[in-house]
């Protein structure tokens, strides 16, 4: 049985920073266990520019900016495990994983960060009505087999989701000669990027469908057509506004959860809202000496912000290893009006250095509104804002100050203002 | 010339060939399909039901209670799982609870053990049971299979004991001649003495190619199903069934021997016999029916949604007999509980047509089948074994359901290999997680491609020419 101070599951961005930071901040010895045979994660396939603009202060491709990262990370000597699966993880903080080389591979760790990144919502979470033909994939896997194995899986495409990876799909496959017939959203507005929206399908000429859906699935043996309809405001479609495409390819962009699989069998507390574990200020679960941070965490807009949490993450770490934290009953923090949640979902005031950065959502898009932090009854801080997007993290810093006083709930809420 | 030729490789067709194997025979199974049970054995509830349900003096009475308790030792043989979780049949009135009364009795004559419990005692059993659920019947013995997994290893064991499997074989026309049956298939013919009908949702065209007449119609019934995530195992412990009425046995709630939960059927008579699409009306159905059983259905788990077909006929009763040309059986209209009732189907059929007329001898040396090695579920010990052994048992590809690369090489390298994605996720799993297959799918095209030497562009999903990738990047047509 192999002891470590601090083991980290999964190697991409946030695992690469919190490693980082975690040795700056006087971790020894630390272990990053990854699946793939190199680290970096899911940036490897995204052979696309925009990356790292806010971290390296430069546009990067993914793989130029995981180079980037694993660059830094060598000057560490940081232990690193690649072609690895994690099988468990006990409660005692015992990782079992496996690979080919060293076989099974038991470490005792004082401290796990969970950083394993997050999956793409697939047909069955969604249960597309139809025939279960060959030709329906996730983007994230159609950008694989093209980015990584060389292959095309299809011809004539229609995306469904105007994810941000369902996006950079429609100009990556166009741009491989396939053709992109159109993405079509379900909600009455675009759930990309903004920058995407102009960059993958204006440019292209490829129209975006809102508040329309597809609704069947035609196809004997490889997807043949689909059936679109247009939605109500209830997002149920309407009868009679169906109409058939030809295609050869469906992609799926609709939506990404956090990956906690390897949790299984933990009994952390979880986050209906987040689809991923609770956590407090230090990005720590409910079973103390267990963090998570990035995609697993919650799901970022850039990477450059998950390697941001990853950071931050790796801090507290490195805090809790070498001076504990102080145990107190923990408050909580909740998503209010038009907020579809809040990270993190726990305070505990004292364990708060010099202030507090949360990370949320609003559930629809807003013009001229006031986002309100409420201590219980009491607003303790109000910012306006001209609009807010569901496909944009907002995030803010409280100071401990405002925080300090006694209250039992923090609600985040967000209101449009009529003038 | 072969003894017997077995038309259709589903359940039935399966253990017919299985337990021919045990004699010495010449038995050839053809089946239409690229895979072994890739039609209603691949879709259906996957219950074996205890017996206590089909009416008096039918096929399905006699073959259902007979199956059921064949069940046990036919897959510890197979050495496929088992699990006998029981189950409960829900009455939410007075008028429902005469029908478990009627059903216990039905029950007692058959020698099936049930009991009939009140509100408070189902729940010490069931957590989430619904409000309207005022009384249930148990029913001990009712069990969960993976049907799939006990066709495949009936026919890899039938193979190993020198039963030939020949896929992709459509039949198209069957002569009878003067020493047997001639059939034909678009590539192949094949002569044998006695043809055994199993062709499932087609065994009335089979049947009229053979007879000349259709002496009875496959009137397809679907049934779709919602499966939710491992995340739920326990949600229900028990097989739920609504109380049986004319239409049928309804809207059920069963665990899966894998963790999962399915949550259907509905049924709907269709008139194509391939279509196997999933409906919104079938779907919401569904959604609404569960209600009546349980509460609390995690939908936020739904992982996956299919449908399938069952053959029902418009006899309402099993067909297994000889049709009106001698050596020529049928063994058709084989809807719920058709699974359940396999086992006794195949020993029917060879006690009262196969051994009358050839009287083989049976085998000294029967051939067992070699499990699956399954690293998730190995212990510690055997994985450092395994891996030490054979270092791609290490390398894990599934990431929700830890499978390693060497046990998808393996099932594609046995006697009848997987051929295709879906093929390889019947035998061992990927894709059936929560990703399903957005991880994995890529290795598995992958890896099929190597092992069977062929091009990426040519590996299957499903079906023969559904192909999952189009192009190689960069080429053009």
């Amino acid at each position: 049985m192999k002891h470590v101070d601090c083991c980290i599951i999964g190697g991409g961005s946030a695992a690469i920073s919190c490693a980082i930071s975690a040795r700056k901040f006087g971790v020894q010895n630390i272990c990053i266990i990854e699946r793939e045979a190199e680290l970096g994660g899911i940036l490897n396939q995204c052979i696309h520019n925009g990356f790292g603009l806010h971290i390296f202060k430069k546009e990067c491709t993914g793989p130029e900016y995981a180079e980037l990262m694993i660059e830094e990370l060598s000057k560490y000597n940081i232990e690193i495990l690649l072609s690895t699966t994690v099988l468990s993880i006990g409660v005692d903080k015992h990782v079992q994983a496996v690979n080919s080389q060293n076989g099974l591979i038991d470490i005792m760790t004082d401290a796990i960060v969970l950083a394993s990144g997050c999956m793409e919502r697939n047909r069955g979470a969604i249960s597309i009505p139809g025939s279960r033909c060959s030709g329906v994939f996730t983007a994230g896997s159609a950008q694989r087999y093209l980015n990584m194995d060389g292959y095309l899986c299809g011809k004539k495409v229609f995306i469904l989701g105007s994810g941000d990876i369902g996006l950079i799909m429609a100009r990556r496959m166009t741009l491989e000669g396939a053709e992109v017939l159109g993405v079509a959203e379900i909600q009455p507005y675009s759930n990309g990027l903004n920058r995407n929206i102009v960059q993958c399908l204006d440019d292209f000429d490829i129209p975006l469908y809102l508040s329309t859906t597809v609704t069947k699935i035609i196809g004997e043996k490889r997807i043949e057509r689909i059936e679109l309809s247009k939605v109500d405001e209830n997002l149920k479609p309407i009868a009679g506004t169906q109409r058939e495409i030809e295609v050869d390819c469906l992609l799926l962009s609709i939506g990404l959860i956090p990956d906690i699989t390897c949790l299984n069998r933990l009994p952390v507390e979880k986050d209906a809202r987040t689809h991923s574990v609770i956590v407090n200020e230090c990005n720590e679960m409910t079973l103390p000496g267990f963090f998570a941070c990035g995609n697993a965490l919650q799901v970022h807009d850039l990477v450059d912000y998950a390697s941001m949490e990853g950071e931050a993450t790796g801090r507290q770490v490195a805090y809790y290893l070498q001076e504990g934290f102080v145990q107190c009953e923990p408050r909580k923090v909740k998503a209010g009006e038009n907020i579809s949640y809040v990270v993190p979902q726990r305070l505990r005031i004292d364990n708060i250095r010099s202030d507090c950065k949360f990370s949320f959502r609003v559930k629809k898009p807003m013009k001229n509104c006031v986002l309100r932090i409420m201590a219980d009854d009491q607003c303790i801080k109000e910012i306006k804002k001209r609009y807010a997007l569901p496909a944009e993290m907002e995030t803010i810093n409280l100071e401990k100050e405002i925080l300090r006083n006694e209250w039992q709930t923090l609600h985040f809420e967000m209101r449009e203002v009529y003038e | 010339m072969e003894d017997i030729l077995i038309i259709g490789g589903g359940i039935i067709g399966s253990l017919i060939a299985y337990q021919c194997s045990k004699f010495h025979c010449n038995v050839t199974l053809l089946d239409k399909e690229n895979d072994i049970a890739n039609e209603t054995t691949m879709a259906n509830s996957a219950i074996i039901h205890a017996g206590y349900d089909p009416e008096e003096y039918t096929m399905k009475a006699r073959m259902n209670v007979r199956g059921a308790r064949l069940y046990a030792s036919l897959c510890r043989e197979l050495k496929v799982d088992y699990k006998q979780v029981g189950s409960l049949v829900l009455a939410r009135n007075e008028e429902e609870l005469n029908t478990l009364r009627k059903l216990a009795q039905r029950a007692k004559k058959r020698g099936i053990n049930t009991e009939i419990l009140n509100r408070s005692e189902l729940l010490m059993q069931e957590k989430n049971l619904s409000d309207e659920v005022i009384y249930g019947l148990r029913c001990p013995q009712t069990a969960i299979v993976t049907p799939w997994k006990v066709a495949i290893a009936a026919i890899e064991t039938a193979m190993a004991n020198q039963v030939k499997c020949e896929l992709n074989q459509e039949v198209i026309a069957i002569e009878k001649m003067e020493d047997g049956f001639l059939v034909k298939t678009q590539e192949k013919e094949y002569r044998a003495q006695m043809v055994i009908n199993c062709a499932g949702l087609h065994a009335d065209d089979v049947h009229e190619m053979a007879c000349g007449t259709r002496d009875f119609e496959i009137l397809p019934r679907r049934g779709e199903y919602f499966v939710l995530s491992k995340d739920c195992a326990h949600f229900v412990n028990h097989v739920l069934y609504p109380c049986p009425t004319e239409a049928g046995k309804g809207v059920l709630v069963v665990p899966t021997v894998h963790g999962n939960i399915l949550l259907g059927p509905n049924a709907e008579n269709i008139n194509e016999k391939e279509n196997v699409d999933t409906t919104k009306n079938g779907l919401e159905y569904i959604r609404e029916s569960v209600g009546h059983l349980v509460k609390n259905v995690p939908w936020g788990e739904v992982i996956h949604s299919f449908s399938g077909l069952r053959p029902a006929s418009d006899r309402n009763d099993f067909i297994i007999e000889e049709s009106r040309v001698k050596d020529f059986i049928d063994v058709a209209g084989i809807e719920s509980p058709g699974l359940a009732s396999a086992p006794a189907i195949a020993e029917y059929v060879f006690e009262n047509f196969i051994e009358p007329k050839f009287h083989f001898s049976k085998r000294l040396y029967f051939s067992h089948r070699q499990k699956n090695i399954e690293i998730a579920k190995c212990s510690d010990a055997d994985k450092k074994m395994y891996i030490e052994h054979n270092p791609r048992y290490g390398e894990i590809v599934c990431r929700c359901e830890q499978i390693s690369v060497q046990e998808i090489v393996n099932c594609i390298k046995r006697n009848c290999g997987a051929r295709s994605v879906v093929a390889v996720k019947k035998r061992v799993r990927p894709g059936m997680g929560k990703c399903q297959g957005g991880f994995c799918e890529p290795m598995v095209v992958k890896i099929l491609a190597e092992t069977l030497g062929i091009s990426p562009l040519e590996v299957d999903y499903n079906k023969k020419n559904s192909p999952v990738l189009l192009a190689k990047k960069g080429e053009d047509e």
